[in-house]
């Protein structure tokens, strides 16, 4: 119904005027800035698949050089990372960035679907206008500084409650982290409560139920859909970050066997080592296989949320 | 008499339901306090000893009193140079987005690259950043490679803020534009871009906030040294952004006053990114106010 005309009718045929053929008028200008231009927004967006490809080439092309030193197994299956003494087993980064997001998200699932609740469906208008606003600052917050606060405030904190003598590790990572992505949740799930459909909730309410019957009931199983994509969301945050959690996570290599051992995660092996390492050594390449790891987890996680979608849209 | 007629899983269920729409409320309050409280921390400790030459004296290696001239120069210039190279080509591909893209696979893959491209964490960015200008070209870490490392970050999200915002211009505009003869360019230039530059803004600022606040990139590109000027525009000098500065300060500076120094640095880093998110929409809430009487 809503279509703009031009998809129905092509452009060209609505313009072309039979005079003027050869002379450099209006309509000719204006017909090359139009092809010129159409031109340019599809080289923009070709633009940024090539840096897609650039990052994919780069990363890859230095990474599957580690497989020339040392085995597949050994990168993956082996917890020791020595790399002066050429051992490259990078499994206690992989198993300490998944345990890393999962506490993460285990703290932040509960608090930032509450609070999308709360402003879809419960709050007063004014407070909605309140807590959105909020919630956005708190993205714009540089990841540093929550590494900082983390730190300074966060870590001493940990070490008076535990009674530990080194606040730093998992816990502490994973409290900075659930902050950080509490509001990306939070805003994501909020739209996907807010799209449902209104006649759901009008149908539930006639029926009797009280408003903690509809949200349980009928909101949250419609928008569950909107809510995972929003959790993963918040997952490819927490597993890409990396300031906030250097600065917190104690940066020793080794499994994390308890939540204030220090230990290291993907991304924080890399920043700390990158810069001190020769370009053409196993142990550089091996730090891009871990970024080539990071890569292809994020975009799993992206094609997954695709797939999310799409099957919400057939059904 | 009503109270009469209710059973008890009714009155369970009504309890329930007084019972959560409290929590809900509790939890929005104390998550708006902990915010609060997160930001009253940061800036309480920082501003009150703030000063103009803090803000401009130049960093001290040994010495009590270093100031954070350079690296907040570094700051917006990295900032304004990747804003540079990314806005035409981010919001290009927002409008080749929103306005061109036929509905078919080859637009579904672009679709896909943009928020692959979206999702790819910055540290990678960084290592991009240093195997393109360290590795490839030789250059080292420089004010540049920072610079087009930040711009490849910001493309993604510039892509889908204009995007956003080219779409919820109202179909009725083009074509009414359209039936006045325009081309679909100069429907763009003159309808849908005016209408849409209130989102396009307000994104940009959101991605500039991100930009001046981002590290890992930086660490990487640009490096944990400034050149020791001031106003230093050499694309090629290395170029410590503020965000760096407050990491090299805290974890590997051996002045004394590096507590006062991180702290000072956290609040100027948090005003300034608070400062382009609001300052940057006045205009625009003002523009709006009168177009709306």
């Amino acid at each position: 119904m809503n279509t703009p005309v031009q998809q129905i009718v092509p452009e060209d045929r609505a313009l072309r005027k039979p005079s003027n053929k050869f002379k450099f008028t209006r309509s000719v200008r204006v017909r090359l800035t139009n092809r010129l231009f159409k031109y340019y927004f599809l080289f923009s967006i070709l633009a940024l698949c090539f840096v897609l490809g650039l990052v994919i080439f780069f990363i890859g092309k230095t990474a599957f050089l580690t497989f020339g030193h040392i085995s597949l197994s050994e990168f993956f299956l082996s917890f020791n990372w020595n790399p002066e003494e050429e051992h490259f087993g990078a499994a206690a980064f992989i198993i300490n960035t998944i345990s890393l997001t999962l506490l993460t998200l285990v703290m932040a699932v509960p608090i930032s679907v509450g609070m999308a609740v709360l402003i879809a469906e419960i709050a007063p208008k004014w407070f909605k206008n309140l807590i959105r606003p909020v919630l956005d600052l708190l993205v714009g917050i540089p990841s540093i500084v929550y590494g900082y606060i983390g730190l300074t405030v966060l870590i001493p904190f940990l070490r008076k409650v535990s009674g530990e003598n080194l606040g730093d590790g998992i816990l502490a990572a994973a409290l900075v982290l659930a902050l950080m992505v509490l509001p990306t949740i939070s805003r994501i799930s909020d739209e996907a409560i807010v799209s449902v459909p209104k006649k759901y909730r009008e149908a539930a309410y006639a029926m009797g139920s009280t408003r903690l019957q509809v949200i349980m009931r009928v909101i949250l199983p419609a928008a569950g859909r909107g809510i995972i994509a929003a959790i993963i969301m918040g997952m490819t945050r927490a597993i890409g970050e990396t300031m906030a959690v250097v600065m917190v996570i104690g940066n020793t290599a080794q499994l994390a066997k308890s939540f204030f051992s220090p230990t290291s995660v993907l991304t924080s092996n890399i920043v700390m080592q990158i810069s001190n390492v020769e370009f053409d050594s196993t142990w550089n390449y091996a730090l891009h296989m871990m970024a080539f790891l990071l890569l292809v987890i994020s975009f799993i996680l992206i094609l997954f949320i695709r797939f999310l979608g799409r099957k919400g849209r057939n059904t | 008499m009503n109270e009469m007629t209710r059973s008890r899983k009714m009155k369970r269920s009504i309890l329930y339901n007084k019972s959560a729409t409290f929590g809900f409320y509790a939890l929005g309050v104390l998550v708006l306090l902990l915010i609060f409280w997160l930001l009253y921390s940061i800036l309480s400790k920082g501003l009150p000893g703030l000063s103009l030459e803090f803000l401009t004296k130049l960093p001290e290696d040994m010495d009590i009193g270093g100031g954070i001239g350079p690296v907040l120069f570094n700051s917006f210039y990295i900032l304004f140079l990747s804003l540079i190279i990314s806005i035409p080509i981010g919001v290009g591909a927002g409008i080749y987005m929103a306005e061109y893209a036929p509905n078919n696979k080859f637009t579904e893959i672009l679709r896909i690259c943009v928020e692959s491209l979206s999702s790819v964490p910055s540290i990678v960015f960084g290592m991009l950043g240093l195997a393109i200008f360290a590795e490839y070209f030789q250059v080292g870490l420089t004010i540049l490679g920072g610079a087009v490392s930040l711009a490849f970050l910001n493309l993604p999200m510039l892509a889908r803020v204009t995007e956003e915002a080219v779409r919820s211009v109202p179909n009725d505009m083009r074509n009414a534009s359209y039936a006045l003869g325009m081309t679909k360019f100069q429907c763009i230039r003159t309808v849908v871009l005016p209408m849409a530059m209130q989102g396009i803004i307000t994104g940009i600022c959101l991605v500039a906030g991100r930009a001046f606040g981002e590290s890992a990139v930086i660490l990487l590109t640009a490096g944990l040294s400034t050149s020791g000027e001031m106003w230093d525009f050499n694309l090629l000098s290395p170029g410590e952004t503020l965000a760096v500065h407050l990491w090299y300060v805290q974890s590997e500076a051996i002045v004394e006053d590096a507590r006062q120094i991180a702290d000072k640095s956290a609040a100027v880093l948090v005003l300034v990114v608070l400062l382009i998110n609001l300052l940057f929409r006045i205009p625009l809430w003002i523009t709006n106010r009168k177009l709306k009487r």
